[in-house]
Order: structure tokens, then C-alpha cells, then sequence
């Protein structure tokens, strides 16, 4: 089942003409035309859309929170910072079909009575930038954006906003300081958004795909939506796939497929490169927990894995995961986990904001620490000094960067703390043949 | 260099300022320092100066935001600045021999500019492309699936001038 994908290969699908000749705005003309804000709002709610930025909230009941009370204007921000390491899904949809957002940008803008959206966009992407720019400009020429829309009295103006280079400007609040023209610094909440948000008015923050999913809900109906997937993980999602793989890349799969068909069926990955075996995947971006192949493919309790929100995050850290962002990294019999881990640690500590001193000074000692246990100076007592620098980060920032830095440390070391244990006792090993840790080098 | 923009410039900037409410002009300073950079090379005190003077604002409200994010020079670089990914993903496929490829090639450590002011060799965090890995952003392009054969490649056509800055295709990923 495709929803954001069907078209994908349509030539031409990036131009408006196609776009509209396969079907596209249609669910403009049934929303502005047919429907009032707030039934598009009950679509999506019934629909049980979750956030696809990485943390799952359900879509809906976002958009309630909208403060109506308010005499400030309404704004929706789509969220195309996509930094996440591993995460290129976005990219992805806006290159191939800008019209896809733009269509969900302006039904999702009618919901939440917004007359004036953003979507705020990484700022390395300038190319991604020129081609929404040119199905803005299309959307506007065809009626579709601007004064008036389709006769139905609704005007909206929507404009692309460049970031400049900062992992940061993807949590929502840092986002909307950055579109106020200040650091990327996240905001403490309460208030939310919704409440004040961009020039302290009610806002919503949404992620490309969300807002893209919104265009099959107003044409289909949520609950046809909700058919799709399994329990509370329903439709379909984007997954970038990357590392020791055959075929990386973005595929749109329904949620509640096995893990071990997405990872090993040629339809998708599959399989590890160059007839390799698994050692391990990270499978929602880089802030969530790595697990190793046996409790990746099965939950602790035996069952097959599925790719779901709930399947995924089957026991908890201990044992589990996160969908997240959707950002998929395998990494093969041949792959260094300390390394990898002294990489994203580096990865956080130069991406924290500075504002809170867990984050800007412990993703640091955990960065200087890993480093020397890659390098092969690393001491006993390193990796117990690393999961307590963790655990003072998590839970003790403002936004949730912290805890981004903090878990992949922790399921690292929970995980594969005999890896970690080899560098500090073999320094000499680690030094030689490029720091790769191989498999077998094991020592009680 | 007086640091000033072109009419067309500016025209470009009142269109800028236009996206936003009335009194919100100070949405612009991304924007506006992205098409300084892409002007004036970098952003120096003059440029960041002056960027304060078209939005109304203190310098220092353009100097904090300049150094906090990553895509803006504070100072001078060569002609073409190759920003090379090192994250995760892209090191899985080799970043790190890509990387120590071009410091040979140019001769040059991290950061630094050829002798010849050409390039500018930097790294970067995860520019969304690590199913292409590993890659390389010049200016507005993508260079994925990098290997040392294709650094030669791209270097002896920037070399060559191939590629000049104003022309370049945006959009291309190679
Ligand atoms: C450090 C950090 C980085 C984030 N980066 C992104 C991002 O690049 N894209 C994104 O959509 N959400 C990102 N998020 C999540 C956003 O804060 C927010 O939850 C999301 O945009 C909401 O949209 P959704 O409900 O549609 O997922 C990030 C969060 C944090 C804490
Ligand atoms: S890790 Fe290099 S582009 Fe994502």
C-alpha cells in the first residue's frame, strides 16, 4: 500500500501539470469547497496520524491544542530541517514531488485556519529550496495559493524558509526561533506552541511527511486511514535506509511489516552488502537505541519484530528500539560499534546549543572520552564513567537533544560492552587495520 | 570590496522582507546572509555590518546568529569549498578514506585552503544523503557516491572551470 510514494515514478510528477493531470489538489477542492476547518481536524484525528518527525504525537490532537481563544493569527510551520543522521526520507519527497507538500501544506493550513505558512528548510538544501520555490510559484499561477482559493474565500500565502546549517533547528522550538531570525536556542515549555509559538502566536510544527499524509486523509477519509497499518501505528511510513546494505535508500512501507522482510527482501534492502552477516541496526535515526541482530530481529519475548511504533520499542531500552524518525542504519559483522559511537557522540557534542550545561558539557566529556578509547588510551574505568555521564544528561535539558546524546551511548555500552572493553585492553589492536574492530576479537 | 548589493540584490532583499508580517523584517537575517554569502564569499564584519543596516537591526543581533550556525564563513575561503560528510552513515561507506584522500590530493589539513585559493577543505555533519554515501557538498550541488576516481574527476572539472559559480545547475546531484 503507497500513499506518499504511489507517483513517485510518474515522469514529471514535480511539475504542476502532471502532478495535477494524476490527480493532485483534488483534496483542496473537497476541503476548501466541501468541508469546514474543523472536520478536516476530526479526518486527521480519526485517521490516528502520528507525527513522523520522530516522536510519534498523534497528529490530531496536536491540532486541537491550537489555542482558538487567541486574537493573534494561526500559523503551521512544516518541518524540513531533517538532520537526524540517517534520516534523508524528506529530501527525498520534496525532490521528486514538491507538490505533494504543497498540497498537504494547504490543507493542513485550511484546518488550522493559518493564512500565512512556512516551511522552514535545512539550509544546506538550496537546490530543494529552488524546486518548492518553482511548485509555489505554480501552485500560486493555478489558484491554489493566494487570495481567494478556488472561490472558497480562504487566502493563504505560503513561503520557504532557508536554516543555516544547525541539527538543533530541527526540534520545533529552536525551529521557530530560527524563522524569528535568532540562534537556533529551544524554548522551555511550557507554552507550547500551540499556544505561543512563531511572534508568540498559536502554532503548529509539523514534519514533511505528516503534513503530506494529510492530502490521502482528506480525500479518503480517516478511517479508511486507519485501516492501513497495524493497532495504534496506522498508514504507511517513509523509511531511509543506509550503512552495510544492498539497495539504500527511501521506501514507504506499511506500518506492521516484519523488520526481517524490510532488511533481507529485495523489494527493499535487501540484505547486507557484499554477503556479510547483521551485527547490529539503528533503526530510527541516530538518537535512538542501536540493538544487536538477535533483538533486532526478535522482541525479547521471542516474537518477530515488526515496523511498528509499539513493536519497535517492545521492551522498553533494555531491549527495545524506536521507529523515530525513520532513519534506518545497518551495520555489518565488520563495523566498529565504539567507533560508531565516539562518531555520533562527536556528531552531539558539536550540534548542542550550549544552553544547558548537562548537554554542552557532557556531550563533550563523552566525546573526548570515547575518542580515547578509540585511539587506544582508553581506561578501565572509562565506560563506566560514560554511562554515568548519560545518565546526568538525560532528563536534564530543556529540549530533548540531551536524551538524543545520552541513549545511543547507553544501548551502545548495554549492548556491546565487550567491544568496549577489548579497545581499553588491546590498545595496540585497535590501532592498527584502520581502528576496525572485527568480529572474534572477543577476549574473556 | 565595498560591501554593497547589486539593484537586483536588492530588490531581492524587499521581496525577502515581504514574506513576513509587518515589524517581522528580522525573519530575513537567514536569508539575507545566505545571498550575502553567496556575493561577498563570506561573511565578514562589513557584510554582517551592512546586513544590519537593510533589516534595522544592532550588528550584534547579526553576529550571534552568523557564528551559531555552520553554513556561514567567518573567513575568507578559496573559490570552492568541498564539504565532506563524516557522520555515521557516510564513515560506514568510507568517508574517512575520502577524506583523507582529498588532504593528500590538496595537500591541505581540515579547514584549510590549496595553495593555489581554489578549495577549501571542510567537513560536515549529515546532509540527508547517507543513502548515496559517501558524498560532498560544492556549493549548491551533491556529489554522492564519491570514490578517489570521481574526486579526480570533480576536481580536474572544477580546475578546468567547467563549472563556473553563476552557472552551476542547481539541484544536480552527481
Ligand atoms: C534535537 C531534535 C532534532 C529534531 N529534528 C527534527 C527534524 O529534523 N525534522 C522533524 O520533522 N522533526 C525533528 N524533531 C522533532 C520536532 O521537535 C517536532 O517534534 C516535529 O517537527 C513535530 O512534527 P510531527 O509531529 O509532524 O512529527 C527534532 C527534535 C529534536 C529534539
Ligand atoms: S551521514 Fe552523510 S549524509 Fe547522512
Amino acid at each position: 500500500m503507497k500513499i506518499l510514494l504511489d507517483k513517485i515514478n510518474v515522469p514529471g510528477i514535480n511539475t504542476f501539470e502532471v502532478y495535477r493531470r494524476e490527480g493532485g489538489y483534488r483534496a483542496v477542492e473537497k476541503a476548501l469547497k466541501t468541508m469546514t476547518p474543523d472536520q478536516v481536524v476530526e479526518e486527521v484525528k480519526t485517521s490516528g496520524l502520528r507525527g513522523r518527525g520522530g516522536a510519534g504525537f498523534p497528529t490530531g490532537m496536536k491540532w486541537s491544542f491550537i489555542d482558538k481563544t487567541s486574537s493573534n493569527p494561526h500559523y503551521l510551520v512544516c518541518n524540513a530541517d531533517e538532520s537526524e543522521p540517517g534520516t534523508f526520507k524528506d529530501r527525498y519527497l520534496m525532490q521528486n514531488s514538491p507538490h505533494s507538500l504543497i498540497e498537504g501544506m494547504i490543507v493542513s493550513s485550511f484546518a488550522l485556519e493559518a493564512k500565512l505558512s512556512y516551511i522552514y528548510v535545512r539550509g544546506e538544501l538550496k537546490f530543494i529550496i529552488k524546486i518548492l520555490e518553482k511548485a509555489i510559484a505554480e501552485a500560486y499561477a493555478n489558484g491554489f495559493l493566494g487570495k481567494n482559493i478556488l472561490g472558497s474565500g480562504y487566502d493563504l500565502d505560503l513561503y520557504v524558509q532557508p536554516g543555516g546549517g544547525a541539527y538543533i533547528c530541527g526540534e520545533e522550538t529552536a525551529l521557530l526561533e530560527s524563522l524569528e531570525g535568532k540562534r537556533g536556542n529551544p524554548r522551555i515549555k511550557p507554552p507550547f506552541p500551540a499556544v505561543k509559538g512563531l511572534w508568540a502566536s498559536p502554532t503548529v510544527v509539523n514534519n514533511v511527511e505528516t503534513i503530506a499524509a494529510t492530502t490521502w486523509i482528506v480525500n479518503n477519509g480517516g478511517a479508511e486511514y486507519a485501516k492501513i497499518g497495524i493497532g495504534r501505528s496506522t498508514g504507511t511510513k517513509l523509511i531511509s535506509a543506509c550503512g552495510h546494505i544492498n539497495n539504500p535508500g527511501v521506501y514507504e512501507i506499511e506500518l506492521g511489516l516484519p523488520v526481517k522482510e524490510f532488511l533481507y527482501s529485495n523489494e527493499y534492502c535487501g540484505g547486507i552488502w557484499k554477503n556479510h552477516k547483521l551485527k547490529a541496526v539503528v533503526p530510527g535515526g541516530s538518537s535512538v537505541p542501536i540493538l544487536p541482530e538477535e533483538l533486532f530481529l526478535k522482541t525479547a519475548a521471542g516474537e518477530d519484530r515488526l515496523m511498528s511504533y509499539e513493536s519497535l520499542s517492545d521492551g522498553g531500552f533494555a531491549t527495545g528500539s524506536m521507529l523515530g524518525s525513520g532513519g534506518f542504519i545497518v551495520y555489518d559483522e565488520t563495523a566498529c560499534i565504539v567507533k560508531n559511537t565516539w562518531n555520533f557522540s562527536r556528531f552531539y557534542h558539536h550540534e548542542s546549543c550550549g544552553q544547558c550545561s548537562p548537554c554542552r558539557e557532557g556531550t563533550g566529556w563523552m566525546e573526548r572520552v570515547l575518542h580515547r578509547i578509540e585511539f587506544g588510551k582508553g581506561r578501565p574505568e572509562d565506560i563506566d564513567l560514560l554511562v554515568e555521564v548519560a545518565k546526568r544528561i538525560e532528563g536534564n535539558t530543556i529540549c530533548p537533544l540531551g536524551d538524543a546524546a545520552a541513549w545511543p551511548v547507553a544501548a551502545a555500552i548495554r549492548h556491546f560492552r565487550h567491544e568496549f572493553e577489548y579497545h581499553i585492553k588491546h590498545p595496540e589492536k585497535v590501532m592498527d587495520a584502520d581502528h576496525v574492530y572485527q568480529p572474534g576479537m572477543v577476549m574473556a | 570590496m565595498e560591501v554593497k548589493f547589486s539593484q537586483e540584490q536588492l530588490d531581492k532583499v524587499k521581496e525577502i522582507i515581504s514574506r513576513y508580517p509587518e515589524g517581522k523584517q528580522k525573519s530575513a537575517l537567514l536569508p539575507l546572509l545566505h545571498l550575502a554569502q553567496e556575493d561577498f564569499g563570506w561573511c565578514s564584519v562589513e557584510v554582517m555590518d551592512y546586513i544590519a543596516t537593510l533589516l534595522h537591526i544592532k550588528p550584534v543581533e547579526v553576529y550571534e546568529v552568523a557564528t551559531f550556525y555552520s553554513m556561514f564563513h567567518m573567513k575568507p575561503v578559496g573559490k570552492y569549498v568541498l564539504e565532506v560528510c563524516q557522520t555515521g552513515p557516510c564513515m560506514l561507506r568510507g568517508s574517512d578514506q575520502i577524506v583523507n584522500y582529498l588532504k593528500k590530493k590538496l595537500g591541505v589539513e581540515m579547514g584549510g585552503t590549496s595553495a593555489d585559493g581554489m578549495f577549501t577543505l571542510k567537513t560536515v555533519e549529515c546532509l540527508a544523503s547517507c543513502g548515496s554515501a559517501p558524498m560532498m557538498q560544492v556549493e549548491d550541488a551533491y556529489y554522492e557516491y564519491l570514490s578517489e576516481e570521481k574526486i579526480d574527476e570533480i576536481l580536474d572539472m572544477f580546475r578546468a572551470n567547467a563549472i563556473h559559480r553563476k552557472e552551476h545547475f542547481p539541484g544536480r546531484t552527481v
